[in-house]
């Protein structure tokens, strides 16, 4: 068990693979940052949930609690609103709970802010990053709305939970119940949906509901949506962003609506970030943002279908 | 009733879905970036044998299913019921149906040690060993010589069972079968 999980194959292309993405953005002037893995704060996201940690010593002589960091988001963003410009990261990020085929509870995200630009540019920045490394160039883009359109000919936006519900059970031979849309919308998406898209597809305008930290906006069809867009080549779930949300008292009324799911879920609440809302009081530039699994990135490239296989040392060797 | 939570769910787990003993024959992780995770496990119904898939919220539980593999000697058949003996000592015996004996049924020889699965205590399904060594009662008389070259022919064995045997193979012989295929190893 001492042994490494990844070939040495592997391990080699993942050097390469952030030499590419380091020329990438040094290529297009973004600026790397380096922010740290441990907060005060926790994230809010009611469906994530931090490994916690604690410091003792100077400056905390009872200890103090940290979380680590389930992306670098919020530290970013507060770079952001001191000026940074565009800036990304390869970060260690951690989720509790998460290990799998396509999941470790310590992984590598690549993240990245782009002041300026939109949800579109930024797509478009993804795509050449992403045929660069997969050598891919059928990209294809579709709205959430006609993806479920064209799988389920219902609109996702407006469908009923008893009819999302009864897709699941005819798919999915689900037996549990539940009264949130989202729960069937994301279960319909991860499992009916995305093993089909296996041309690299980006979906763009989410369910109001799950805009996380992306602006809301009214789309042609008078929808409330989100300002949200996620990759998937074949069948993987690769990347997600947003165009940001930057206003410091949407995110304070945010954080205490996600509180309130995780009360309502049973999960514990941590405590929100007040730094990030005074940055964004402050004023952060309007700016997309994008976060992209780099070990489901490096098992794409070298087709591999276990993400073990591009880990060194995977959660049950670490 | 003990119960299994997802965080719990493996390959081989023996649980109980609609009513029925079942087996986890693989199972997933899923869970969208921003979203509930969920399990989606395979299944095989150890009553059907029927394998099917289903999705569960991180969180659902299941019942254990009282399933056992022992080790049993097998004895003999009246016909209706085939008979097994625990291998520890007690000689306490089990009566399997034609369903639990299932494909085995053609490979079971006196004395050899299978795999029972009891459920409840009775017998749900039996594995032959993977290897038997079995006598051909009828086949087609050897052709001499061809000892290496392709070709192949039916043979009957003790147990009634049918395999393809190469030509040289004559009536009388002992052979290894591999339980699994169904296919001819070697001489014995």
């Amino acid at each position: 068990m001492w042994q490494p999980t990844a070939s040495l194959e592997a391990i080699h292309a993942r050097a390469r693979l952030y030499a590419t993405i380091r020329q990438f953005f040094a290529e297009r002037k973004v600026l790397e940052v380096d922010t740290p893995v441990l907060s005060t704060a926790a994230v809010s996201d009611p469906h994530l949930d931090p490994l916690p940690s604690r410091y003792e010593g100077p400056g905390a002589a009872e200890g103090t609690a940290l979380f680590l960091q389930t992306s670098p988001e919020y530290a970013m963003k507060r770079l952001l609103a001191a000026g940074s410009g565009p800036i990304y990261q390869l970060a260690k990020a951690f989720r509790n709970g998460e290990s799998g085929r396509r999941h470790n509870p310590e992984f590598c995200m690549l993240e990245w802010y782009r002041p300026g630009f939109d949800t579109v540019m930024l797509m478009d920045e993804v795509e050449t990053l992403v045929a660069a490394v997969l050598k891919r160039d059928d990209f294809v883009r579709i709205s959430y709305r006609d993806l479920f359109r064209q799988r389920f000919e219902i609109d996702p936006h407006r469908a009923s939970v008893a009819a999302l519900r009864s897709l699941a059970v005819q798919h999915l031979g689900v037996t549990f119940d539940d009264d949130d849309p989202d729960t069937w919308r994301q279960l319909l998406l991860a499992e009916v949906i995305e093993p089909c898209l296996q041309q690299p597809t980006f979906v763009y305008d989410f369910p109001a509901s799950q805009a996380a930290l992306a602006k809301v906006y009214e789309d042609a069809q008078g929808e409330a949506v989100a300002a949200r867009f996620e990759l998937f080549v074949n069948g993987i779930e690769l990347a997600n962003g947003y165009d940001e949300l930057v206003d410091g008292d949407e995110q304070a009324r945010r954080f205490a609506a996600d509180a309130e799911q995780r009360r309502r879920l049973g999960k514990a609440v941590n405590p929100s970030d007040p730094h990030l809302v005074a940055a964004l009081r402050a004023g952060m530039p309007a700016c997309a943002g994008v976060a992209l699994g780099v070990d489901r990135l490096l098992m794409l490239a070298l087709e591999l279908d276990h993400i073990d296989q591009v880990l060194a040392f995977p959660i049950a060797r670490a | 009733m003990a119960s299994y939570s997802t965080n719990e769910f493996k390959n081989g787990l023996k649980v109980m879905i609609d009513g029925d003993p079942c087996s986890m024959v693989d199972v997933e992780f899923v869970k969208p970036g921003k979203g509930q995770a969920f399990t989606r496990v395979k299944v095989r119904n150890l009553k059907s044998g029927r394998i099917w898939e289903r999705t569960f919220k991180s969180g659902e539980s299941l019942e254990k299913a009282d399933v056992m593999d022992q080790d049993m000697e097998y004895v003999y058949t009246d016909g209706e019921f085939w008979h097994f003996m625990l291998t520890d000592g007690s000689f306490e015996q089990y009566a399997a149906d034609e369903k639990a004996v299932g494909d085995a049924k053609q490979w079971l020889k006196e004395q050899n040690v299978c795999t029972v699965t009891l459920y409840n205590n009775v017998p749900l399904a039996v594995a032959a060993p993977n290897f038997v060594e079995l006598e051909v009662v009828e086949t087609d008389p050897g052709l001499k010589g061809d000892t290496a070259q392709g070709g192949s022919k039916p043979a009957t064995l003790s147990t009634g069972a049918v395999v393809r045997v190469p030509l040289f193979i004559n009536q009388g012989e002992v052979l290894k079968i591999d339980t699994r295929t169904g296919e001819y190893v070697s001489r014995a």
